[in-house]
């Protein structure tokens, strides 16, 4: 089944002077981990307000072209069934808090709250949301009073607990240590294991290759390459247009270049050990 | 003697958590340190502490041998500027122009020199178009630089910049280099918190490793991604190619360059 589907989609904010996005189409099948990747300015962001519906819900200016969810268009959806289907957690980790909540626990849980689920569905299910993204310690603090990577995994959970199908992650380790970072790769990979499809911004290239399946690069609001991660995220044109190759790839391109040799291209520190002992391909 | 220094510093919030613990750590004038480790450390605390935002609770910060408990914020600013983790807890003023210059015109400083200043430090993080613009209409990405601006026009002796690259792309993480880069040049310190190694890598020869409100290791780079338990305490990864080097059973690699000739 195809879960999110953008046909020709061409969009200007209000008092945008040009268009944010011009003519985007793509294609995310159910369970794909899908990468939306490109420079600042690029248009990821409002792809992922378009995909929610956001925009032109919220954000008003000119939209053509059709959006798709799980085979409806967007604009058919009634705000309550959408945010059941569709899980967002926002570019900025700062604005994330609702500020009505003054413990960790009760700011996982207020979406549930909202859904009016009873009690004890709640407690068990921010109680998982703990556990998986390590929020033990800080589950009784207030989330005003977190430090900024602690406040994006509680905004992450906080998005996770409504079990949503389809999951939009707006550059969701821009504040993260390494660890955690890999931490929430992870998650990721677990979310696609139970056969969630997720939709993700990242700047990490190196673990957009080892956990992503297709990457779309966008460039000045319109795709400038796109398909499977290996096809993308091997060819040295991404650089001409704002993105970035992994560097385990970009490593061995250059030395492919500088030694003329045509070695494969390995995109991951253990393809390139796969490579070396001759198990790849 | 140390140009900014912590002795022995404990500090807790409002609320009674202690953020830090017999915390110690100098910097001399012309250095550019990496202030890295694990979300919660306490980086973001301890920088707060050298600019006068937050006062030790227990212990002493000194900046250029004076106690930060004896100055007003303002006095101490002026010396350590500061560069938030979050831009918006900074921007305050409608245009661009008017928030790069808001330090200066408050120092009363003369309207042609605030105007060259000004427009000096725009042209160096990238923003000399948007000088009417709205920082909100800017993103979160380029916030970060208007902040880095506001703080570059006040020309402090030492300049800290709380997680810049975050969120940055490949050419805005050149322009942080370069600015670093600049700052130094001109003989000032830089610290700077961030979570990307590579950046550590190719940017700083210094790194203080912070885990659970201590340093765990103050140190040269390269020796910091030698050290494994350090690195996994403080939730650390090397860089990329220094892991690839390893997985090949190559030591104390950290850069391509590096790699290209060990193979
Ligand atoms: N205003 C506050 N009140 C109470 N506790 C706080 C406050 N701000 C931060 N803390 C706590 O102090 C500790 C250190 O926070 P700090 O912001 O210094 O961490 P950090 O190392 O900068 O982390 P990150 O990498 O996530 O930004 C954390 O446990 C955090 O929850
Ligand atoms: N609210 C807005 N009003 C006007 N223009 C906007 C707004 N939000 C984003 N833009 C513009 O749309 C383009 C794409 O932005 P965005 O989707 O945020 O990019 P990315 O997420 O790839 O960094 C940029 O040129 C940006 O300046
Ligand atoms: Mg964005
Ligand atoms: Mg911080």
């Amino acid at each position: 089944m195809v879960a999110i589907s953008l046909e020709h989609v061409t969009y200007r904010y209000p008092l945008g002077t040009g268009d944010a996005l011009d003519d985007i189409s793509f294609h995310i099948g159910q369970g794909e981990v899908y990468a939306l990747i490109g420079g600042n300015g690029s248009g990821k962001t409002t792809v992922c307000n378009i995909i929610r519906g956001f925009i032109p819900q919220f954000y008003k200016g000119t939209l053509t072209g059709s959006v798709m969810v799980n085979d409806k268009p967007v604009s058919e959806y009634d705000d309550a069934e959408l945010t059941q289907i569709v899980g967002y957690s926002f570019q900025n980790p700062f604005t994330q808090m609702s500020g009505v909540k003054d413990n960790v626990r009760e700011e996982i849980g207020y979406a549930l709250e909202n859904l009016g689920l009873p009690r004890e569905d709640i407690g068990r299910r921010v109680d998982a949301m703990i556990e998986l993204l390590d929020l033990q310690e800080m589950a009784d603090q207030n989330p005003l009073e977190l430090s900024g990577g602690q406040r994006q995994r509680v905004a992450i959970a906080a998005v996770l607990v409504t079990d949503p199908q389809i999951v939009i992650l707006d550059e969701p380790t821009s504040q993260l240590d390494p660890q955690s970072t890999e931490d929430i790769f992870n998650i990721i990979k677990l979310l696609k294991n139970q056969g969630k499809t997720i939709v993700l911004v990242e700047h990490k290239i190196d673990l957009v290759a080892e956990y992503c399946d297709y990457a779309l690069l966008l460039e000045e609001g319109r795709v400038a390459m796109g398909g499977p991660i290996r096809d993308v995220l091997t060819d040295p044109k991404v650089m001409d247009h704002g993105g970035q190759l992994p560097q385990v790839a970009r490593f061995f391109i250059d030395r492919n270049t500088k030694l003329g040799l045509c070695d494969p291209i390995p995109l991951t520190v253990q393809e390139a050990v796969e490579f070396k002992t001759g198990r790849g391909n | 003697m140390a140009y900014l220094e912590l002795c022995d510093v404990d500090f807790s919030y409002s609320n009674g958590f202690e953020a830090l613990h017999h915390v110690s750590m100098r910097f001399e004038m012309g250095e550019a340190v990496a202030i890295i480790g694990q979300n919660g450390a306490g980086k973001t605390t301890v920088v707060k502490l050298m600019n006068g935002l937050l006062k030790p609770s227990r212990g002493q910060v000194l900046v250029d041998g004076v106690t930060t408990k004896q100055q007003r914020t303002s006095q101490v600013a002026a010396k350590v500027g500061y560069v938030f983790q979050n831009p918006d807890d900074q921007i305050f003023q409608d245009t661009i122009g008017k928030e790069i210059a808001y330090g200066l015109v408050k120092k009363k400083v003369e309207k042609s020199a605030v105007k060259a200043k000004v427009a000096a430090a725009a042209r160096l993080c990238g923003l000399e178009d948007e000088m009417e613009t709205h920082p909100y209409d800017l993103p979160f990405s380029r916030r970060k630089f208007v902040t880095i601006a506001s703080a570059l026009v006040m020309d402090p002796k030492v300049l800290i910049l709380d997680e810049p690259t975050a969120g940055q792309d490949a050419p805005s993480t050149r322009l942080l280099a370069d600015i670093i880069q600049g700052v130094m040049a001109s003989g000032k310190t830089v610290i700077t918190i961030t979570h990307d190694m590579e950046f550590v890598t190719k940017e700083f020869s210094r790194g203080i490793v912070m885990a659970k409100k201590h340093v765990l290791m103050d140190a040269p780079i390269a020796e910091i991604f030698e050290n494994d338990e350090v690195l996994e305490e403080a939730h650390l990864k090397r860089p990329y190619i220094a892991q690839l080097a390893r997985s090949y059973g190559i030591r104390g690699v950290l850069t391509d360059e590096e790699l290209l000739r060990a193979m």
